[in-house]
């Protein structure tokens, strides 16, 4: 077992290398400069612009930078955001509380909602139930976050007037008055990524199911008088977890990516924000250390998923 | 009339038989008002007025908190490294300057004590030399006094190459010298007419010296206090999360009386310009929202039964169409657009005229701008001062159809003029803002009507505007016909924006496309204006000069104006919030309040 992660760990490397490299060039040849915005700015003479691009490297060439930047990343120096001259870690660590808490909680409660809805539905295929069930997840799966984040804002904050739309990272007050309103201004983005990501969950889950329940072993724990509810949680849906594992394994890493569209549309201060402000100002640092610890998340939580087969069907070995 | 009647008209106010307000009213009858009509008076002899207060409260702090929604968040805070206006809106927050502008382009003291003049002193004859009073008792958020030092600090910092600072355009062809405690002399190697650039206005704030002292030169980036500013400001520093918030708390101990009025100050980034609007006006959660670039009509829905509404301030910012001087068709030595070639079509003068006449200005303004434009027929729109009245335009496609078949442009059997084979077709760029496209449809229709073909391209912002080099699409390299964005106007005065188009400064691929004259147009009377223009230190004889080189750029069609575009933001119906064209939103946050 421990040789097995031991090895999967030292094929990673490679794996990740290629793909700072991969990240790199992109980010190297995608157009743009982190100091645009200086070009239209009269006061700001022309050299200035050079002269900083100058100071911060951009005028190497690609395979230089590249080094430069292993070798600072090997030291765990994680280098500096060009736009806010401050260290992408401080960057990335302040963003990261947000991101956990709304993205964590859209997937648990997509998680409460799937996994109930789904295996009941699949319990009685066909039944009026696993219809409504169906053609919920249905809409659900169509209909994209940045339409349903923007028709909640209109109808919770705009004509109802319940809910703020702007997420505050500093709200006033402590105590019971803090938690209520950190529950107040995250129902609406948890309920958009919740119920979108609930919606394909949820279809996973019954087909899942589905193909389990029709086996022969299934039939036969029946036959031997166990209850519905034993042989549906101990016998059909451990076996049918399996995939799901593997789905919500390669979901983990998007908990800490953040949600890029969903942050945006409620201004919530997380790495899917901070990433898309720093593609749109060509901030190459930050762009680079989000996707590369990206990367990273689902590398780890690939080998997470393979490791939890082993627990959920012992038949599968380590070798 | 002008220079005769001005200097008696100065005079008389000098003898106090004018008051201020008549002469800017007599001004103002000649085309030349506002800011710099006070400027006018300084150099006159007569001290520039300070802008007038309308700030009503009459104790400090009680206004709660003041909710701004930036909606691209401050990355940094600190004046110097500002890569953007909300960077400069942000540091301004804590750090002050010695001025900054009012509505109307006037001085206001904020850390100086009297506008220099040359009655005072202040000014020298000559224009080489300012000596500004400091404001005495002022301190610093942690106790410490501010005096002549810092300012001194200020300009070596921002001038050393190695502190990569991005005002140091600003500060390295002047000198800085103490006089006393509260007296600094600003140095400048030739005479400079507009000498109220460095330490004024947001962009320029002061930052303290005895906190960034050690971190002069290369190792400016480290220090601790680029991100917790500790400035002079109205307001004292909290938090601040880059592109997220930032924090204040009143400054009771702050050196205006009765100021500032809010107890507590939050800027929150992030988001669109249209949702930005909404919580503003629509559900106000906040107080004020920036540069709401939003739809007209989609503001007036946002105003109808809401709770904020929005504002507008003038300043000086054209959106026009830049026409190529070169042709961008022929490669010679690897370069585009190269100085060696001429542009086979708008090399007559009369393709030009016509393009000037196919663009419907009074539509772009109705179909798009709405509130937020103007039509107008000038290159230079403000200060009003230097605003030419010589120039009109219309919009008239049988007459640009008849310019054109005069000089010899007859429609060819696809409809298309043309003339000894070269058909009139023209590639047309800008970058991807939803205005702008909206604009490009109106002009290549009326210019379909008169027999022109146009060619549509939209590139994305960050690369229009960026100065790579290896691209072809940005609008330095100008690889097209016709180029169309704004450049805005940071300060009211018009010497840098004007002498971007001298011949000395064409782009091309010899500086590596840094030049600023990107329509590469080359006129000696326009290079003799502006040398001339910048060495007058007679106000008067100069706004004629900018206005000749305004009406030169204009007659020549180097540029056609589209709109002149004014800023607006979005503010609650009971705050009284006092925003400048000629500055940053936040350049007069110590004159705001709410009223009840």
């Amino acid at each position: 077992m421990s040789q097995y992660v031991l090895r999967r760990l030292l094929i990673a490397i490679p794996s990740l290398l290629g793909i700072s490299v991969v990240l790199f060039v992109v980010l190297a040849l995608a157009p743009g400069d982190p100091f645009s915005e200086l070009a239209t700015n009269p006061n700001v003479p022309p050299e200035v612009q050079a002269a900083l691009r100058a100071k911060f490297g951009l005028d190497d060439p690609i395979h230089l930078r590249y080094l430069h930047w292993l070798n600072a990343m090997l030291h765990g120096d994680w280098g500096f955001s060009f736009v806010s001259r401050m260290n992408v870690d401080t960057l990335i660590l302040q963003r990261l509380p947000a991101t956990l808490y709304v993205i964590g909680s859209a997937q648990i409660l997509a998680l409460l909602i799937a996994i109930p809805v789904g295996v009941y539905a699949a319990t009685r295929p066909y039944s009026l139930f696993d219809q409504i069930a169906n053609t919920l997840a249905f809409v659900g799966f169509s209909l994209p976050t940045f339409f349903t984040g923007i028709l909640f804002i209109l109808i919770f904050s705009v004509t109802l007037d319940w809910l703020p739309f702007v997420y505050t990272t500093d709200i006033k007050g402590t105590g019971i008055h803090w938690v209520l309103e950190m529950i107040r201004q995250a129902i609406m983005p948890v309920a958009v990524l919740g119920l979108f990501q609930a919606a394909s969950m949820t279809r996973f889950v019954r087909s899942a199911m589905l193909d389990v329940i029709r086996l022969d072993y299934v039939t036969t724990a029946r036959a031997k008088g166990l209850g519905q509810t034993k042989v549906i949680v101990k016998h059909v849906m451990r076996n049918a977890m399996i995939p799901v594992v593997t789905l919500i394994a390669l979901q983990m890493p998007a908990v800490f990516g953040g949600a890029i569209v969903t942050e945006q549309i409620f201004r919530i201060p997380g790495i899917g924000s901070l990433l898309i402000s720093s593609i749109l100002s060509n901030d190459t640092p930050v762009v680079m250390a989000v996707t590369f610890v990206f990367a990273c998340l689902v590398v780890l939580f690939n080998l997470i998923a393979d490791i939890l087969y082993g627990w959920l069907d012992p038949r599968i070995s380590f070798r | 009339m002008l220079d005769k009647e001005l200097r008696s008209m100065i005079g008389q106010v000098k003898d106090g038989r004018m008051d201020r307000r008549g002469f800017i009213k007599h001004m103002a009858a000649v085309g030349l008002t506002a800011p710099l009509a006070n400027q006018i008076l300084a150099l006159g002899g007569v001290a520039m007025a300070e802008g007038a207060s309308t700030y009503k409260p009459t104790k400090r702090g009680g206004g709660g908190a003041l909710k701004l929604l930036w909606w691209q968040g401050p990355t940094l805070l600190n004046p110097h490294f500002a890569t953007g206006t909300k960077d400069q809106d942000g540091s301004r927050l804590f750090y002050e300057p010695l001025a900054s502008w009012d509505p109307d382009g006037n001085m206001k003291l904020v850390l100086a004590a009297e506008i220099p003049s040359i009655q005072n002193g202040g000014l020298a004859a000559d224009g080489k030399s300012v000596t500004w009073k400091l404001k005495p008792g002022v301190k610093w958020h942690d106790g410490k006094p501010f005096t002549a030092d810092d300012v001194v600090f200020n300009w070596e910092y921002a001038s050393d190459p190695a502190t990569a600072a991005v005002t140091i355009g600003t500060y390295r062809d002047i000198k800085v010298e103490k006089i006393d405690d509260l007296t600094v002399r600003l140095l400048f190697a030739k005479p400079t007419p507009f000498w109220a650039d460095a330490f004024v206005g947001a962009p320029n704030c002061i930052i303290p010296k005895h906190l960034f002292a050690d971190y002069k030169g290369a190792k400016s980036r480290e220090a601790p206090n680029n991100l917790s500013p500790v400035g002079t400001g109205p307001y004292k520093f909290v938090e601040f999360k880059p592109g997220d918030l930032v924090r204040g708390v009143i400054n009771s101990d702050y050196h205006m009386p009765n100021r500032p009025y809010f107890d507590t100050l939050e800027m929150k980034g992030g988001g669109d310009a249209v949702s930005a609007a909404r919580a503003v006006i629509q559900t106000g959660e906040y107080d004020f929202g920036y540069n709401i670039q939003v739809e007209d009509d989609v503001l007036l829905r946002l105003e109808k039964g809401g709770k904020g509404k929005a504002v507008y301030a003038v300043g000086g910012d054209t959106e026009f169409i830049a026409l190529n001087f070169t042709d961008p068709n022929t490669e010679i030595d690897g370069e585009r657009s190269s100085m060696k070639t001429k542009h086979p079509l708008f090399s007559d003068p009369a393709v030009r005229k016509a393009l000037s006449m196919l663009v419907d200005r009074e539509s772009v303004k109705k179909a798009i701008y709405g509130r937020a434009g103007r039509t107008t027929a000038n290159f230079l729109n403000g200060p009003e001062k230097f605003v030419s009245k010589n120039n009109t335009w219309e919009f008239s496609v049988e007459k640009a159809a008849k310019l054109l078949d005069d000089a010899g442009w007859k429609p060819g059997a696809d409809g298309i003029r043309e003339k000894d084979g070269k058909k009139l077709k023209l590639l047309y760029q800008t970058s991807i803002n939803g205005p702008r496209q909206k604009t490009q449809a109106i002009v290549k229709q009326a210019c379909q009507k008169a027999g022109i073909d146009v060619e549509l391209k939209s590139v994305v912002a960050s690369v229009f505007f960026s100065s790579d080099v290896g691209n072809p699409d940005t609008y330095p390299k100008f690889y097209a016909d016709l180029e169309m964005f704004q450049i805005p106007m940071s300060q009211p005065d018009p010497s840098q924006h004007m002498r971007r188009y001298t011949s000395d400064r064409v782009s091309t691929k010899e500086n590596k496309w840094q030049g600023t004259n990107f329509p590469r147009w080359v006129n000696k009377d326009y290079d003799a204006i502006i040398a001339a223009a910048e060495a007058e230190m007679d106000p008067i004889k100069r706004a004629a000069l900018y206005i000749k080189a305004n009406d030169l750029l204009i007659q020549e069609v180097v540029f056609i104006p589209v709109q002149h575009r004014l800023k607006v933001e979005a503010a609650a119906n009971n705050l009284v919030c006092i925003v400048s064209g000629w500055a940053n939103e936040t350049d007069n946050l110590f004159d705001w309040y709410r009223e009840a």
